[in-house]
């Protein structure tokens, strides 16, 4: 059977006051996976498997059916619906799934978790078929099981049993969406994610600006800043752990390092200037970003402790942005070191800057895709000229724009590199800016299926989360 | 314009809050009292901010003006330290806003030092995109919120 990650953190939910705002400990919990003995398949099946590799070709969205996962008890089958419902919502929303309406369903009622009746259900159209039950356990625990089955061979293609609290259930759903996302298109999902971002309400010229993170559904945010400071930019550690950010605290503009385990923040390093716009690297031991010097600014890499800073550009130009590659052996970065903005790519140590954006406009925000071949960017031109997001291989060819608008910044990669998030902000009208609207999208790397992210207030500055190890 | 607005508002400000004041200016066509020294003074008098061009970050004529009043107006008030903040306008990204608003203050801040006045009364800091002035999404408001705001501290 496939092994499954079986998360090791551990649970800790202390209050911390931090820097004058009370800040919860905002991990998730932990859930166990166990692998389910696989159960005969109806035998004499045969037809197209539903598992397709997503890579060779733009697929039609693969159809499958969830029907509730049913429960021995009420409060079971309760959670059941709601595992269900998330799993149906995740895969949906991918845009490469077409997630067959329930009315459908010829077997009424939830399904059992053994072997379906296949007859049933080849006539919804379906491919795959996802069964499971839900037992609650004692101490608030629950366990669902789950299996997922290509209905045309009749096989069962996964089986495996989740245990965690009741109140973990939607990370539950989100591994199991992960899962089948993995099986049927033969790469990682990326529903097991978080997002970070900075949510802002007030007026224009008077911004309360938070630190907040939640789910990649839009579901369990919390902010953790409570405003006194301007916040900016954060960014996920690779282990999910901590995130790298920009704080105002006591008017001194720093990069900051924020734990979710502990709520505690601690300033990254001592420099005399200004320093922001951080991304860890890929081994999370090393931090790099830009700090002010003199009239330019410069990248700079230091470890995550803060310790022995390292200057990588000192070119006397706006250096910012930088990000490492997956692989640790280049930088990308913005520099308007040749006149206007564009974006560069350097060796880790410094040194051999090359320039790759040469498209018409400035070009911003490199962020490395998590698969090493793409770097998206922000692409922008005159004051009155549409803002854009695209992608380009790292060594600057093909070029293509996802998403243009008013103003459209900031893009961030899902774990698989196959979907983008970034924000948009509408123009305001009038001297007082009535109608200025800042928002999360999310767009695939193909430019299709945009959609807005929901989020309580208006926001911006999305780092999407790696999966947890 | 700008200028005339917020020191509209500090004309209202002061007027509710102050009775006891020893110096009178002149501000939208009202008569009032301004503390000498204070930020007030300096926003109705002297002028606390000075303009950029887009994407620019040195300083115009109109701006070194203002500068030499500021520069004049800190020997006479020589206990004062002021905070230089470096703004732009909306129509940039964050990160590179960020640097190009504190070079808009260090420029501002280099000036002032060049006409006399102790670097360690100065401390710089840019506020990027985060802090506009006027709200609107037109060249007017880009404009006003392309500049380096000196206040006292």
């Amino acid at each position: 059977m496939i092994h499954l990650p079986s998360a090791t953190l551990r649970r800790r939910d202390m209050m911390v006051a931090a820097a004058s705002s009370l800040i919860v400990a905002a991990r998730p919990e932990p859930v166990r996976a166990q692998a389910l003995r696989p159960l005969a398949g109806g035998g004499g099946g045969a037809g197209q498997s539903a598992v397709i590799d997503v890579d060779k070709a733009r697929v039609e969205p693969i159809p499958i059916a969830i029907p509730d996962i049913g429960g021995p008890d009420g409060a079971s089958s309760q959670l059941g619906r709601d595992i269900s419902g998330v799993i149906r919502a995740d895969l949906a929303r991918s845009g490469l799934f077409r997630v067959i309406d329930p009315a459908a369903y010829i077997q009424s009622g939830p399904s059992r978790g053994d072997t379906p009746n296949f007859q049933n259900w080849r006539p919804t159209g379906a491919q795959a078929l996802v069964t499971g039950k839900t037992e609650a356990q004692g101490g608030g625990g629950v366990r669902v099981e789950f299996r997922l089955w290509d209905i045309l061979p009749q096989a069962q293609i996964q089986g495996t049993a989740y245990t965690t609290t009741q109140s973990n259930w939607r990370r539950i759903a989100h591994i199991m969406a992960d899962v089948i996302y993995e099986r049927l298109l033969g790469e990682k999902g990326y529903f097991d994610t978080r997002v970070v971002y900075i949510g802002a309400t007030g007026p224009k010229d008077r911004r309360t600006k938070r630190l907040a993170i939640m789910d990649q559904d839009s579901e369990n945010n919390r902010f953790l800043t409570d405003g006194s400071w301007l916040v900016l930019t954060p960014r996920f550690h690779p282990t999910r752990d901590q995130i790298a950010f920009m704080s105002y605290a006591n008017n001194r503009p720093r990069v900051y390092l924020f734990d979710l385990g502990s709520g505690r923040q601690t300033v990254l390093g001592d420099f005399n200037g200004m320093t922001f716009a951080p991304r860890f690297g890929p081994d999370g031991g090393s931090v790099v970003m830009a700090v002010i010097n003199g009239g330019g600014s410069d990248i700079v890499v230091t470890d995550v402790g803060g310790r022995g800073p390292h200057k990588l550009t000192d070119s006397g130009a706006i250096d910012v942005s930088p990000c490492f590659s997956p692989d640790g052996r280049q930088i990308a970065f913005a520099s308007d070191r040749g006149g206007d903005q564009q974006i560069y790519v350097m060796d880790a140590g410094g040194g051999g800057a090359k320039r790759i954006s040469f498209g018409s406009g400035k070009y911003a925000t490199p962020v490395w895709s998590p698969r090493g071949d793409l770097i998206a960017f922000t692409r922008y031109g005159g004051d009155e000229s549409d803002f854009s997001i695209g992608v380009m291989r790292p060594d600057g060819s093909g070029e293509r724009i996802l998403s243009t608008g008013w103003l459209v910044e900031g893009p961030t990669f899902a774990p698989n590199g196959r979907v983008l998030m970034f924000w948009k902000e509408t123009r305001g009208q009038g001297a007082r800016g009535a109608g200025f609207t800042s928002r999360l999208y999310s767009v695939d790397i193909t430019g299709f299926n945009e959609r807005v992210v929901p989020t309580p207030t208006d926001a911006s500055d999305p780092a999407w989360s790696p999966l947890p190890a | 314009m700008n200028i005339k607005i917020l020191g509209a508002f500090a004309a209202v400000a002061l007027l509710a809050a102050c009775a006891d004041q020893t110096t009178e200016t002149k501000g939208a066509g009202q008569t009032h009292s301004i503390v000498p020294g204070s930020q007030e003074d300096l926003v109705a008098n002297v002028g606390d901010r000075v303009f950029y061009d887009l994407n620019r970050s040195t300083l115009r004529a109109d701006g070194k003006a203002t500068l030499d009043k500021q520069a004049a107006w800190l020997k006479q008030y020589g206990s004062n330290n002021v905070q230089i903040a470096g703004n732009c306008d909306e129509r940039g990204t964050t990160e590179y806003n960020l640097a190009l608003g504190q070079r808009r203050a260090n420029a501002a801040a280099s000036y002032l030092k060049a006409k006399g006045v102790a670097a360690a009364r100065m401390t710089t800091i840019s506020y990027g995109k985060d802090r506009p002035t006027a709200m609107g999404s037109n060249e007017q408001a880009w404009a006003q919120n392309r500049n380096a705001t000196t206040s006292v501290r």
